[in-house]
């Protein structure tokens, strides 16, 4: 037990809950006015930054890395704390699909349209040494898909073999970071309203 | 049985078979074409009675082929370790499908990447790699692929 009267010092002025974890702010400004305000904001700001909280992946992995990435989903790390909140086991209710893992040539096509059956919006992100290059020990040979973009385009890479559960909660926070800046390839790739 | 006794029932089933013991489970070397008496034998003796191929499995040494066989007994709890030495350029072996029926698979997967031709197996074709691969057994030494592998 800590004895809260031996503790010195000022409060820290960032209090641990009210810590950026992941999900910014509102983005928008009010203005307040008598018997209520106003809030001004640009609508693909509201809507990147609403699809940013709720990313919920696809239960996709193939191998070691699913390992770690379901560490991640469970209670120690739990990254439902971010939006992720479920993985869902059909591409059709996912958005984000984590590639976990060795991509062999014969699962190539079943990622491919696993990609294609996602509904738009949709995100990648390519976890560990296999799905970014090939793997550092699979690397020379007949059947590995030497990075997972040779197949789908990928928003975030994460190096490590297999990388730490805190590795795939930051490449996490970084996709949502993108998408609310509008830079995943999904939201490059659309076309740009007049 | 233990490892000693194992090897007088082979030696009274096989004489020509080479017995190996460094390892903890009891090695012999035989001929090809001794095989599939051999393996009905160890399969059907009621005092052996290795009723679980858990392991099969082929080695390339660049000069042969070495198939190797790892036996079980279920009920003596006895372990015997099988292995052929076949020819590189002509590598064929007895099926054992009709003693083990698990062979089937395994077999199926040394055919395709050692190219190890099983004779009288019912089912011989591909089964982890994809359709329309063809003449190249990935597994050996002097596999090439010039698309995927880098040589240095």
């Amino acid at each position: 037990m800590v004895d809260s009267s031996k503790i010195s010092g000022e409060i820290p002025k960032i209090l641990p809950w009210k810590q950026d974890h992941g999900t910014a702010e509102f983005p928008g400004e009010v203005y307040n006015t008598p018997g209520g305000g106003i809030l001004l904001s640009k609508l693909d700001n509201v809507i990147n930054w609403a699809r940013s909280n709720s990313l919920w992946p696809l239960v996709f992995g193939t191998s070691c890395c699913a390992i770690e990435m379901m560490s991640t989903a469970s209670a120690k790390y739990d990254w439902s704390r971010f939006g992720f909140e479920v993985a869902r086991a059909t591409p059709r209710q996912a958005d984000v699909i984590i590639i976990a893992g060795t991509i062999v040539n014969k699962m190539a096509p079943v990622l491919k349209r696993l990609y294609d059956q996602m509904g738009d919006p949709k995100y990648v992100i390519a976890m560990g040494a296999c799905a970014t290059s090939g793997g550092p020990f699979f690397y020379n040979t007949y059947s590995v898909v030497k990075g997972a973009d040779h197949i789908i385009p990928v928003d975030v890479y994460i190096a490590g073999c297999p990388p730490r559960p805190e590795a795939l909660l930051h490449a996490m926070i970084t996709l949502q970071e993108k998408i609310r800046k509008g830079l995943t390839r999904e939201q490059i790739r659309m076309p740009k309203p007049e | 049985m233990n490892n000693e006794q194992i090897k007088i029932a082979i030696a009274d089933l096989l004489p020509s078979a080479i017995i190996e013991e460094s390892s903890e489970w009891l090695t012999i070397h035989i001929e090809p074409v001794d095989w599939l008496p051999l393996a009905e034998k160890l399969r059907n003796t009621a005092e052996l009675y290795f009723d679980y191929l858990f392991c099969l499995t082929c080695v390339d040494w660049k000069s042969h082929l070495t198939m190797v066989y790892h036996l079980t007994s279920t009920v003596h709890r006895h372990t015997l370790v099988v292995k052929s030495k076949l020819d590189r350029d002509d590598a064929r072996i007895e099926t054992v499908t009709m003693i083990w029926r698990t062979a089937e698979f395994h077999e199926r997967e040394v055919y395709e990447l050692f190219g190890v031709n099983f004779l009288h197996h019912p089912d011989l074709r591909l089964l982890i790699l994809p359709d329309g691969w063809e003449g190249k057994y990935p597994l050996r030494k002097d596999f090439e692929d010039p698309v995927n592998i880098i040589k240095l």
